[in-house]
């Protein structure tokens, strides 16, 4: 299992935009390098990225929650 | 030359400050923790008012083109050479091909990265800071991005031999938790007395919009004691008649959300400034992150003016030890 975790502080979005839908769902297979979610800080939005191909095993950040530097938003399978 | 590879979350070229135009509406710009930047120039042997670069939460990955000596400091953002994990508060050498790129944030926000000679970009209106918001000074007027290739200037004073440090007392500490020295006013007499101590009680939060402008904080409402506005004044209880605002003096727009304004914020305005954060804490503020708590302590002048001396004496003493290093 790896884990996916935001290099930054802030705020975690799961939606590319409020209307349209999530990056991903738990269960959904990604490749190294797909979007997670976004995290805004300082008025600005980063993505959050695989960092392998995989699985996407849980969520553990709900939309728009605030998060920590380090902290862990999604494992991988 | 250095190679920005990758930019980081907002990296900039910043230096003491664009001190001499608040009158003219210029706010200072320059590194938000004045100390780390004195000390990261030190370290690289570099006259004092060096340009360094200043990294916010996220490092950049810099490609080094030729033989250097740098030394970082700052929040613990820890930086690595190729791969490998290399110490902060240190003289490093670096060789051309080199990569430096850079951990997770530990601690504090903002970390600054000296090279021997300085960054060297225009100087614009006696300084090299990047003041984003209009565009000038620094790289472009703006923070670094991919495939900007970095100049290093010829700011070095002295050969500081690989290796040297700095050490215990000398290396600020920076937790969750911060305690922030203020002096209350100029406009105090605007908040309830009951606002006013809970201004200080309140463990204050940092919230995602804080920057070089300003730390919005979270906490609880403050309330304005009622008057009829005078003219000149806008309508809100929180509204005063325009005054030049003090760096690192705090406003609560509405009675709010409290706003310290650092070194790249609005020169003045008609919101009642509460308290202002003193000169050696704003150093300190700049390190809070998104999330931390912040305590106001309030302090009289005399009391920041001994802790400004202080800061001063430090500066002094890590001076002498590179000058007999």
């Amino acid at each position: 299992m790896k884990e996916i975790v935001s290099s930054l502080p802030g705020v975690f979005y799961r939606r590319p935009e409020p209307d349209k839908p999530v990056f991903v769902e738990e269960g959904d297979e990604v490749k190294a390098g797909d979007t997670i979610g976004l995290i805004e800080v300082m008025k600005s939005f980063q993505e959050v990225k695989a960092e392998a191909d995989g699985v996407i095993k849980s969520i553990k950040v709900e939309d728009k929650a605030v998060v920590d530097a380090g902290q862990v938003v999604a494992e991988l399978e | 030359m250095i190679n920005v590879l990758k930019p980081g979350l907002q990296t900039t070229v910043q230096d003491d400050g664009r001190v001499g135009y608040y009158e003219t509406g210029m706010p200072p710009s320059g590194a938000v923790d004045q100390y780390s930047y004195a000390v990261a120039n030190m370290l690289a042997g570099n006259k004092k008012g060096a340009a360094v670069l200043e990294i916010t939460y996220m490092g950049p990955a810099l490609e080094f083109q030729e033989d250097a000596v740098i030394a970082i400091t700052g929040g613990v953002i820890p930086p690595q050479i190729n791969e490998a994990p290399v110490p902060m508060w240190e003289t490093l050498e670096v060789k051309k091909g080199d990569v430096l790129t850079f951990d997770f944030v530990k601690q504090g926000a903002r970390a600054y990265l000296a090279a021997a000679g300085g960054i060297d970009v225009p100087v614009i209106m006696d300084s090299r800071s990047t003041y984003t918001l209009c565009g000038i000074g620094g790289f472009d007027g703006r923070a670094l991005q991919e495939g900007d290739v970095l100049s290093i200037g010829n700011m070095q004073e002295k050969e500081v031999k690989p290796g040297t440090r700095v050490t215990g007392e000398y290396i600020p500490e920076f937790s969750a938790n911060h305690e922030i020295r203020v002096i209350i006013g100029l406009c105090s007499y605007r908040l309830t007395e009951e606002s006013k101590q809970r201004f200080l009680d309140i463990e204050w939060t940092v919230t995602p919009e804080a920057n070089r402008v300003g730390y919005r904080l979270k906490g609880e409402r403050l309330d304005f004691v009622p008057r009829e506005q005078p003219f000149g004044a806008g309508s809100n209880p929180s509204n005063v008649v325009d005054l030049g605002y003090p760096i690192g003096s705090i406003q609560v727009p509405d009675g709010i959300e409290p706003i310290a304004l650092l070194n790249d914020a609005v020169t003045g305005g008609g919101y009642a400034p509460v308290a202002t954060i003193i000169s050696t804490d704003l150093n300190r503020i700049g390190q809070a992150k998104t999330n931390e708590k912040i305590k106001f302590i309030s302090v009289t002048l005399e009391e920041a003016l001994e802790a400004r001396q202080q800061n001063n004496r430090k500066l002094a003493e890590v001076k002498q030890m590179m000058q007999s290093s």
